[in-house]
């Protein structure tokens, strides 16, 4: 399979501060890649890139071979490239199901046809609240679909982005640190919702996390990123084997 | 019962008329704070300007109103607002957007605003001077007497063409906006959008779009509630100095970001400045001969002159009672 996602030669620096510093990273079609390093290693930075927050000051990037590296965040969204965020953000005034509902795009849901075609509308409603009710109870919040999401918990939140990555078919998922702020038991879950996802649905993941449990368990391959580029990448074994990647984590002094 | 058709005509039917010109200004206010952060203080010379376009338009075409038994102007509204609606986001590109591209703190926004309201003023006396005009140049304003049907009213309750027309346009406005916010895409975009900007972007909202329909209904709804303002008074370059603060005042009654608060906080204030101004000398009359003061020719809580006060008296009585306004915590 091929490359679903390619950085190249990406260099972005805010200020005098270089924070993504010539990265070139490749994310293969249907794999759940992991991206780790320390703290201001430019993990956070590099997924802005790639989901078209903000630009890059140099290089392309690649989606499905198509260069989308000045493509705002709206239009990715209607290819397939979604994200989730490190702190989870939310719909807080609409309920936890609406949330959901508002992802998909609905055709013909416009003035016109609100007054003269209510029935179409209607259908269509009815439609997208029944794949959202699916959704949530894949994420297992059904619990607490009515629910206004800014009463909902951190943990929730996290499940709600994974939900929200769900109403539509997605092709490749940025998740920024979802297990942070998650107890060990929604952990479980969540770690095996975003296998099935990635089995049954073919999506792509491409995953930050600081949790090496949970990397172990879903990414292969991972990638290490040290001041603003690739330090190392491989099997989550080759990682810890890397004596150059324990030292960047835990400084010299660790041996 | 005289005296009662008196309190009808000047309060009720004045509060409603006065009120539904100060919600349609305030509901655009409100929505252009929800979506895009910042006080927008030229809204009330968007008014005046979308009055002046349809008095233009008038001038140009004066026959068409007599020909449809309309008035000329209500039948030009539908350009006046098209016309208003592009100004608007013509004003939003050229003078706000660039400001927001650089992400500069509110406060700096609202002044360019305030810039915005003096410049669109010297324009609009440019081209129009100084004095009031009558939007009515081939047709007449109809005014309406109804004689109640009870024995002791003699007098009619009086209601002008415009006056009902206004009440149509508010209607048809406010549905369409309750069903625009609540059923349609774009609409669901404006809700993301107010509630969390980053997030409707990742959504897949074109929020370049959808700032563009916030000017596009706030400039329409401006154009209605000044062109039919005028058709019932007269048409004065001065306007928006009489509506800009009781507009502001509505929309924070009603709390902020929240159309129907807006809605509600239009008729609150449109009903405490007739209310505040109503001479209850009239409505004690019949009853003089029980009460235990002598009745004084004029008994109204506010002098005329001191109309705009009693905005910002409810207002502050409110935020008192309730700091986040009537419609307190969901925005849109």
């Amino acid at each position: 399979m091929g490359s679903i996602i390619e950085v190249n030669n990406v260099s972005k620096s805010f200020g005098s501060l270089n924070v993504i510093n010539d990265c070139s990273i490749k994310v293969e079609q249907g794999s759940i890649t992991g991206v780790i390093g320390p703290n201001g290693a430019g993990k956070s930075t590099l997924f802005n890139i790639i989901a078209g927050t903000f630009p890059a000051d140099t290089g392309t990037i690649l989606f499905d071979g198509e260069d989308i590296t000045s493509i705002p965040s709206n239009e990715l969204f209607h290819r397939g490239l979604l994200r989730t965020f490190q702190i989870a953000q939310e719909f807080s005034n609409m309920s936890a199901l609406e949330n959901l509902m508002m992802v998909p795009q609905q055709e013909g849901e416009n003035l016109f046809n609100v007054w003269f075609k209510p029935g179409l509308v209607r259908s269509q409603e009815t439609a997208v609240r029944q794949k959202a009710l699916e959704v949530i109870d894949f994420v297992g919040l059904s619990h607490v679909k009515n629910e206004l999401a800014g009463n909902l918990s951190g943990g929730q939140k996290k499940l709600l982005e994974l939900g929200r990555t769900m109403m539509v078919d997605a092709r490749l998922v940025l998740l920024d640190e979802i297990a942070a702020g998650v107890n060990r038991t929604l952990l479980q879950e969540l770690i095996a919702n975003i296998l099935r996802l990635n089995r049954e649905l073919g999506y792509t993941f491409l995953v930050i996390e600081h949790d090496m449990d949970m990397i172990a368990k879903l990414c292969n391959p991972v990638i290490v990123l040290a001041q603003g580029s690739v330090m190392a990448q491989g099997t989550i074994e080759e990682i810890q084997a890397n004596t150059e990647v324990i030292e960047a984590y835990f400084g010299n002094d660790a041996h | 019962m005289n005296e009662l058709v008196f309190f009808l005509n000047n309060v009720v039917i004045s509060g409603l008329v006065i009120g539904s010109i100060y919600a349609l200004g305030a509901v655009g206010i409100t929505l252009i704070f929800s979506i895009l952060r910042f006080a927008h203080f030229a809204h009330a010379d968007m008014m005046t300007l979308g009055a002046f376009f349809a008095f233009f338009l008038t001038a140009m075409f004066p026959a068409v109103g007599p020909a449809i038994g309309l008035p000329t102007a209500f039948v030009m509204l539908p350009i006046a607002m098209a016309l208003t609606a592009v100004t608007a986001i013509y004003l939003d590109k050229g003078f706000y957007k660039p400001l927001r591209k650089h992400n500069v703190k509110p406060i700096v926004i609202v002044m360019a605003s305030l810039g915005v309201t003096l410049m669109l003023q010297g324009l609009i006396r440019m081209f129009m001077g100084t004095s009031a005009r009558s939007m009515y140049i081939d047709d007449r304003k109809d005014i309406y007497r109804i004689d109640l049907p009870f024995e002791l009213a003699s007098r009619p309750l009086v209601i002008t063409d415009p006056q009902i027309l206004l009440f149509v346009v508010l209607i048809v406005s406010v549905i369409s906006l309750h069903l625009f916010l609540t059923r349609t895409r774009l609409g669901k975009a404006m809700r993301a959008m107010s509630d969390n900007p980053d997030l409707a972007r990742v959504s897949g909202i074109n929020t370049d779009t959808v700032v563009k329909v916030t000017w596009v209904i706030a400039g329409c709804l401006a154009a209605a509630a000044g062109t039919m303002l005028s058709l019932d008074v007269t048409l004065k370059p001065d306007l928006s100095f009489h509506l800009l603060l009781p507009i502001f005042a509505a929309a924070i009654v009603g709390g902020v970001g929240h159309p129907y608060g807006a809605l509600a906080g239009g008729f609150v204030i449109g009903f405490a400045e007739t209310l505040s101004v109503f001479n209850w000398a009239v409505l004690l009359r019949p009853f003089r001969d029980y009460l235990w003061f002598d009745l004084p020719s004029s008994l109204a809580i506010v002098p005329t002159e001191f109309k705009i006060t009693v905005p910002f008296f409810i207002l502050l009585a409110i935020l008192v009672w309730r700091p986040t306004g009537l419609f307190k915590g969901k925005v849109l």
